[in-house]
């Protein structure tokens, strides 16, 4: 399963214009991602892992080069076509969790499914199971605001995970929380993508999302340095 | 759909922050509702009362008789013929005659206008048959106005000196026997109403009038060779102007009070791009387009105006209709308006400006919504994310 490639750049750069000229965030990236990797984009701040996770989740779009997700180039689709491809295949977690205040912890998983063609009571079932999941069953009625640092991640993973993407895009996931909550969410979504078989993609420096990871690429200054396999058993 | 049923999400989930705005955009439906209700009272009472109290159903003027030129008046009468007295006797008509005078008042010395006017007749409120009584002096019926700008009061006797269809000077001695209040100050002030058979022997014009008011309620009425007609568009043209001029500074309260509601539309989805900027980049994460966020903050922002007409009409219609029933006091002095204005006005609300107000504060806060929404869609989703001001 890991072999057929869902995620593929060749080439990549991205380049951000800065006064008169430009940064090169990204410098020939070439990569590849299959079903069910569990895999860390590695290193230190300005290395260029949020920009290869925005491209890769057609937030962003490559200056040069390709990068293809679920077949699809990113430079190529529009801006309705990049949103069906994130609306469909990919799910993001945030550093802040980015959880819609006004809504409750139901409104906030059910969201990703309401911009889905999907009924009422597919809907309600995949919210609950994605809830369950996480762990939350109870906090269903809660806002954001009501929630512990750990329990918003939760919500956050539960969202990402409520339409059972292909690919997760997690943007320093565990910064904001403690060591505990920071195992806790990693374990889950370990036991997601053991369960699910989604990839995983986290952009991180944190020791401990590491220690999880069986796949970790290291960049440094836009470029990739070291791609090993940590062998960390599935 | 799916807009319809996340802008209303967003705006109950918002709390305190949609209701501030929606309240105060439903003080601006109420109060520009009732502004503009008391307008369209305060026009129909007037040209109500102008009807009942001076022109009727329209007036017959002698040819020469212009109402803003004093002079035409030595010339503006003509005798009624066979036909208009049969008019009258079937109250479709009612002659006045219309002649200077000078009245001196405690010494003072004052023009008048003495008019006559039959005390039987029932077209015009005026209280005429108070008129007919039998007495030396000249009965006379006035004005609450005209009594007070010469301190005369019922049973004073005040010198009245005029001149005849001869140009003979004559005077006589008048007895106040009633006063009227009145809204319309055109039949009030400087004016003494006399029993018509004494003003036409006063001024030996015998079966002569200058005008000839007609009943409102009787419809095709006669051509009456020598005198003109005026229908009541004519006879209220002046109230319609004068209306249209408080319209005019109407219509600009209305535009303020709207540019107040709007600008708690405006200013509620400007700082949104702010405030709500991470948000919409997670919401365009997770898939929306731009379209969709467009969509979904242009709503919000209608939202608000029908939430705010929904506001309105529960506080709003009662508020209005008790003003309907019980008017609302006018203040003193409101003669200075210089038009009929009752003590009271009683507004009139309409359905058609209910409804005009609801669209047109409707599709202004969609327009207002829509413009900050198109900016918020055109942020890049990498810096809304990030909560990264453009």
């Amino acid at each position: 399963m890991q072999n057929s490639k869902i995620i593929l750049t060749e080439e990549l750069v991205k380049r951000f214009p800065v006064g008169g000229g430009y940064f090169t965030a990204l410098n020939k990236i070439n990569l590849s991602f299959g079903k069910g990797e569990f895999a860390g984009l590695v290193g230190p701040s300005g290395s260029g892992k949020t920009t290869l996770l925005n491209i890769i989740g057609s937030l962003d779009y490559p200056s040069e080069g390709k990068a293809i997700v679920m077949d699809q180039s990113i430079g190529d689709l529009t801006h309705r076509q990049a949103a069906r491809l994130r609306n469909k295949y990919l799910g993001f977690i945030f550093q802040t969790y980015n959880l819609l205040p006004v809504y409750t912890v139901y409104e906030n998983v059910e969201f990703p499914l309401l911009l889905l063609d999907t009924t009422t009571t597919e809907r309600h079932r995949a919210v609950l199971d994605a809830v369950e999941w996480v762990g939350l069953t109870d906090k269903l009625k809660s806002r954001p605001g009501q929630l512990s640092g750990g329990e918003s991640q939760r919500v956050a993973i539960a969202r990402a995970m409520v339409k059972k993407p292909e690919v997760v895009l997690a943007d320093e996931p565990t910064a904001n929380l403690d060591a505990a909550n920071s195992h806790h969410i990693l374990q889950t979504m370990e036991k997601l993508n053991r369960e699910l078989q989604t990839t995983f993609i986290f952009a991180t420096h944190d020791e401990k999302v590491i220690q999880y990871l069986r796949r970790k690429i290291s960049l440094e200054d836009g470029t990739v340095v070291n791609d090993e396999n940590l062998g960390n058993e599935k | 759909m799916l807009s319809l049923k996340l802008a209303w999400r967003n705006l109950i989930g918002a709390g305190l922050r949609t209701w501030l705005n929606v309240i105060v955009l439903s003080i601006s439906f109420v109060v520009i509702i009732w502004h503009r209700g008391m307008l369209d009272g305060w026009h129909e009472q007037a040209r109500r009362d102008t009807i009942e109290w001076e022109i009727g159903g329209g007036q017959y003027w002698q040819k020469n008789y212009d109402p803003y030129d004093a002079f035409t008046l030595v010339d503006s009468h003509e005798k009624l013929s066979a036909d208009i007295q049969e008019g009258v006797m079937s109250n479709i008509l009612t002659p006045i005659l219309i002649s200077q005078a000078t009245i001196y008042p405690q010494g003072r010395i004052q023009s008048v206008l003495l008019k006559g006017i039959d005390p039987t007749q029932k077209i015009l409120n005026l209280p005429a048959k108070k008129l007919a009584t039998e007495s030396y002096e000249i009965p006379v019926l006035m004005g609450t106005r005209m009594a007070e700008s010469t301190k005369l009061t019922i049973g004073d006797i005040v010198t009245i000196r005029w001149r005849d269809v001869n140009g003979t000077f004559d005077a006589a001695e008048a007895k106040i026997v009633d006063l009227f209040r009145t809204n319309v100050p055109k039949i009030d002030n400087g004016q003494l109403w006399i029993p018509l058979d004494r003003l036409r022997q006063m001024m030996q014009m015998p079966d002569e009038a200058t005008i000839i008011v007609t009943n409102p309620e009787k419809k095709n009425l006669p051509q009456l060779s020598g005198w003109t007609f005026r229908d009541q568009q004519y006879l209220l043209s002046d109230i319609d102007r004068t209306i249209k001029q408080k319209q005019v500074g109407g219509s600009i309260i209305y535009i303020i009070l709207l540019f107040l509601a709007m600008l708690a539309i405006f200013d509620t989805q400007v700082l949104s791009i702010f405030r709500r900027q991470r948000e919409i980049g997670t919401q365009i994460a997770l898939g929306m387009t731009r379209g969709q966020v467009i969509r979904l903050f242009t709503l919000e922002g209608s939202m608000h105006s029908i939430l705010a007409a929904a506001v309105a009409a529960i506080y709003g219609i009662p508020l209005l209709l008790l003003q309907v029933k019980y008017g609302i006091t006018m203040p003193e002095n409101t003669d200075e308006y210089g038009m009929a204005i009752a003590e009271k006005i009683f507004p009139v609300y309409s359905l058609g400006l209910v409804i005009t107000t609801t669209i047109v504060i409707f599709i202004t806060a969609t327009i207002v919504s829509f413009i900050p929404a198109r900016k918020i869609s055109r942020m890049k989703p990498t810096d809304a994310i990030r909560g990264k001001i453009n």
